[in-house]
């Protein structure tokens, strides 16, 4: 690989990458903290909350609002998943390695395993359901599609939420730039190379203002 | 294990099928078949639609989790769930002492051990488990049964199960059966004949399989009928098993996979979760979802066993391989009889060589049994026989690939009876992706590399083999139904593990009936609606099912074509079938549209029922492969990064394009695992257990790891002996050179043999460091 890469000047805000995951686990410490503060405000400066008790949060999930009742360990892929029926985000590891559940907040890919639910409020999520166009696949879907980015499927919802990610913020990425911003979605089938077409495929169909 | 006993048979009884119909001619000029199609199932995998065992969800679900036993070997002395069944949500605790609960678990090597046995022989052992309203609420209630062990001394390292003082795994010797031998000419008098005889030792590690998608199911009972909704790769074998083992009739068993997220050989069998989903279902009178966790899965969902080989060769001068011999050992773990399975096959039936003794010997230890992975022991055999290849090539002072090209059979040696392959694609596959890769240049230009200054080498190997299956064979059952508007619904019990299967029999429905593959709508995996299928594994899918695919839609044809014939009154024969119409022979303007054939429109359908024919008696059919690789090796750090590969496979007919070349992708990077990241660690010494069981600590290749740069040649040679659709198995064959290759590159960038996996840089800097010593 060629290392032309160089993360300090690179404004961008790249996938998830592995190396990110430790990124992560600090940003999500603070998200707890802002989130912490939030569920204070939701329960009214009670006492604080027990495992089994349950919050009142309302999640946007692919543009539409969500009221729940949720435990306040729930992670945001559980929610998504058994009670939101989302199960184009897929669970893999429930611990930040695979991917798998990589969800948009805000236009960044999280891992949803790692994320609670209650910090998902007040937040934009979207998941690989969100991509779609209608009935129709969304571009990045549709590359996928076009050059068999997958096999058994089962990363690929997070691989394609990635991407998604990673396009939003850097249109035209190179090689070495998609790498990295899906070095953070495992896929053990090893569909890499056609991954990269993809991505590739992707950006084009996204710079035509959509899938064909 | 003999070539004839398939290991994905899981002991169940294979149901014969009825022959097929007449042997239809080799396709000659194709319209679908061999082009790039995208997959049929496409959408529904990409869009979130399609329903994933794990995604599946029904009303009023419980979700089980299993409590497992933290040491390798331990005796259950007591359970205490009580304060379990307490937890808010939790609906049913089980443990051995439950009546439910009694019933005997299935491994494989004929032992029936209780579901909950007092004695645990690996780390992860199921002891007890729960249901609950939320996965959460079930850890908790996990969490709360209290177990009393007893700790019992332990073996975790199979170079030392067989040490007098190892304790015992069972009650007997920790030798499983008598080591396997075999023997061919007269090896003896072949080192004698020989200029040059090398012996050396390899050792690779342990490999998981890790797919994707967890292991699991979701069990609902309606009445007296169990429905699973299971990841595995064959919903045949998961329904025998739980019939068998619950004593359930097998109607009233319906195990559904529609979708599969990666099995690798780890989803041939149903698990102990698969039963205890079931039981935890019938005692609350819920439907259940019970799925692993990845740390579950790493330690009891099989792995491909770490193997000790010493491999020793003889060859003149000339180039002639003259004897070889092969010790072997390796350990299935606590219960499985697969430590060593096909360790020597390559050995065996690779490369010409008229005297072959080997001697495998398989041991018991205290880990998690062993599943078949991936060509199971081949790429092991194929990491010893390769690098010995390679130094056997550089001592008469050959090419790698000549020296490989002088040692090509043309007849299964290691198979009973010395049968010819039906084809040989090995010398193309290793000339062709020769000059493909460029090899003599690169060659050249590793040379250069070697002699300069610069710390970052370039080094270039390469590697082949065959697979001792991937020939496929009956059973398969297919029906075919056209409708009377000329769609079609293609009805199979195989899974598509993400191979494209089926997209690949939708191509051939679509060849065969000369219509746009979008009309054809696929039913599988489904006990309760499709037809007994093995489980897709063994490279043996496509040229099992596709023969009976062709089969199928060819009777289709047929009864559509009487039709015609006899509504026209004309002879069958004067009829030609163009898919969307109908042709008469005597009158090239004259057609009937397969929408306007009378019969058809009046019963709204035709059905054709396909079958395998038996293989060819006397003939072996495998596919053959070469791979090639170029690395560069930073010598200062050990780091190795793989820069491009390129796969040469005659798996025979291409049938997808697409999904052929993902394939040859996906096996190189996980060979690209197996060869520089995978390892199983166990604590040997001190606890022994396994201290990378997350894909944190257990490393697979990521998309930083992989070259982009990798080109699929395929090798199409004509195979009309192999059966109606001339494919051959493409899955396994992919993945057995690889790790081999790698090293072979390493060794001509660094002059360092490095014969244990996985070449890590602190591995590869220690042995640069001694060969600079040794300078």
């Amino acid at each position: 690989m060629k290392d032309d890469f160089d993360p300090k000047n690179c404004r961008c805000k790249m996938g998830m990458t592995r190396r990110g995951f430790l990124k992560t686990v600090g940003v999500s410490t603070v998200a707890v903290a802002a989130s912490q503060q939030l569920a204070t405000q939701t329960v009214a400066a009670e006492q604080e909350l027990k495992p089994e008790e349950m919050a009142k949060i309302a999640l946007v999930v692919n543009g539409r609002k969500r009221r729940l009742l949720v435990e306040p360990r729930w992670s945001l892929l559980f929610v998504l998943r058994e009670k939101l029926g989302l199960t184009g985000t897929k669970v893999g590891c429930e611990r930040g390695e695979c991917g798998a559940c990589t969800v948009l907040v805000d236009d960044e890919p999280r891992y949803a395993c790692l994320t609670l639910a209650i910090e998902a409020e007040g937040h934009e999520i979207t998941t690989l359901e969100g991509l779609m166009d209608g009935e129709k696949l969304g571009p990045v879907q549709q590359a996928f599609l076009e050059t068999d980015g997958y096999q058994c499927g089962y990363c690929t919802p997070g691989q394609i939420v990635a991407v998604e990610g990673l396009l939003r913020v850097h249109a035209n990425p190179s090689v070495e730039e998609i790498r990295r911003g899906v070095s953070g979605n495992l896929c053990r089938c090893g569909a890499y190379p056609n991954i990269f077409k993809a991505v590739q495929r992707a950006a084009e169909l996204k710079r035509q203002g959509g899938a064909p | 294990m003999s070539e004839d006993q398939l290991y994905f048979d899981l002991d169940m009884p294979i149901p014969e099928t009825p022959p097929p119909g007449e042997t239809p001619e080799p396709w000659g000029q194709t319209n679908v078949v061999g082009k790039r199609l995208a997959r049929v199932d496409g959408y529904e995998r990409l869009s979130g639609s399609a329903v994933y065992p794990s995604d599946v969800i029904l009303p009023n679900m419980l979700y089980g989790a299993i409590l497992r036993c933290p040491h390798p070997h331990a005796r259950v002395k007591k359970v205490d769930i009580s304060r379990a069944a307490q937890i808010p949500g939790v609906h049913a605790v089980l443990d051995a002492a439950d009546p439910d609960a009694d019933v005997n678990w299935f491994h494989g090597s004929g032992q029936r051990p209780k579901l909950f046995d007092s004695t645990c022989r690996f780390e992860g052992e199921a002891v007890a488990a729960v249901a609950a309203e939320t996965p959460y609420q079930a850890h908790d209630a996990l969490k709360a049964i209290a177990v009393e062990y007893e700790l019992l001394p332990f073996v975790s390292d199979e170079r030392e199960a067989l040490h007098p003082e190892a304790p015992l795994v069972h009650e007997e010797s920790n030798l499983v059966g008598e080591p396997e031998r075999y023997e061919r000419g007269d090896v003896a008098a072949g080192f004698a004949a020989a200029d040059v005889v090398l012996e050396r030792s390899y050792r690779t590690e342990a490999e998981l399989h890790t797919p994707m998608e967890l292991h699991g199911c979701v069990a609902n009972w309606d009445g007296k009928d169990l429905t699973i909704w299971e990841s595995t790769q064959g919903v045949f074998g998961v329904q025998f098993w739980v019939s068998r083992i619950l004593g359930l009739p097998v109607s009233r068993v319906r195990v559904i996979g529609n979708y599969v997220g990666g099995g690798f050989g780890s989803k041939l069998q149903p698990g102990k979760y698969t039963i205890i989903a079931a039981l935890l279902a019938a005692k609350t009178a819920r439907p259940v979802k019970l799925f692993l966790s990845r740390e579950e899965t790493m330690l009891t969902c099989g792995n491909r066993p770490a193997s000790n080989m010493t491999l020793k060769a003889g060859v003149t001068k000339e180039g002639q391989l003259t004897a070889m011999e092969l010790n072997g050992s390796g350990s299935g773990g606590a219960y499985s009889g697969r430590g060593v399975s096909l360790l020597d096959w390559l050995i065996k039936d690779l490369y010409l060589c008229p005297n072959v003794r080997t001697e495998l010997t398989n041991v018991y230890m205290h880990t998690g049994p062993a599943r078949p992975m991936r060509g199971p022991g081949h790429p092991q055999g194929s990491w010893a026989l390769e690098q010995m290849m390679d130094e056997l090539a550089e001592h008469i002072g050959m090419d790698p690939v000549q020296f490989r090209l002088k040692n090509i059979p043309t007849t299964s040696q290691a198979r009973e009876g010395n049968p010819p392959y039906t084809v040989t694609g090995l010398k193309e596959c290793i000339e062709e992706g020769a000059k493909t890769f460029g090899w003599q240049e690169a060659k050249r230009q590793t040379a250069q590399s070697r002699r300069s200054d610069d710390p970052i080498k370039r080094g270039v190997g390469m590697g082949t083999c065959t697979w001792v299956v991937g020939d496929g064979g009956p059973p398969a059952t297919i029906v075919v139904k056209l409708f009377r508007d000329g769609s079609v619904n293609l009805n199979m019990g195989a899974s598509d593990i993400g191979t494209g299967t089926k997209t690949v029999m939708a191509m051939v429905v679509a060849e065969e009936l000369g219509i746009n593959p979008e009309l054809i709508q696929i039913e599988n995996a489904d006990t309760g609606t499709t037809q007994f299928a093995t489980p897709s594994g063994g490279s043996k899918t496509v040229p099992t099912e596709s023969p009976a695919v062709r089969d199928a839609a060819i009777k289709v044809k047929q009864q559509v074509l009487e039709m015609v014939a006899e509504e026209n009154s004309v002879d069958v024969a004067e009829l030609e079938y163009l898919g969307e119409e109908i042709a008469f022979r005597s009158d090239p303007d004259k057609r009937v549209k397969i929408t306007e054939v009378g019969g058809l429109q009046r019963r709204g359908l035709v059905v054709g029922v396909g079958y395998r024919g038996p293989n060819l008696e006397g003939k072996a059919v495998c596919p053959f492969a070469a791979q090639f690789c170029e690395v560069e090796v930073n010598s200062r750090t050990g780091e190795v990064k793989v820069l491009r590969f390129l796969g040469a496979h005659d798996s025979g007919r291409v049938l997808d394009r697409t999904t052929y070349d993902n394939q040859v992708y996906g096996g190189i990077t996980m060979g690209i695992g197996f060869g520089l990241t995978e390892v199983r660690i166990l604590d040997h010494n001190q606890t022994g257990k396994l201290c990378n069981k997350n894909w944190h600590d257990y490393k697979l290749p990521t998309a930083l790891d992989v070259p982009a740069d990798i080109t699929s040649l395929p090798i199409e040679l004509d195979d009309p002996e192999a059966n109606t659709t001339g494919a051959k198995g493409l899955g396994e064959p992919v993945t057995i050179p690889t790790a081999a290759a790698i090293a072979n590159a390493v060794y001509d960038a660094t002059g360092v043999r490095v014969t244990e996996t996985p070449i890590t840089p602190l591995q590869l800097c220690e042995l640069l460091a001694e060969s600079r010593k040794e300078g």
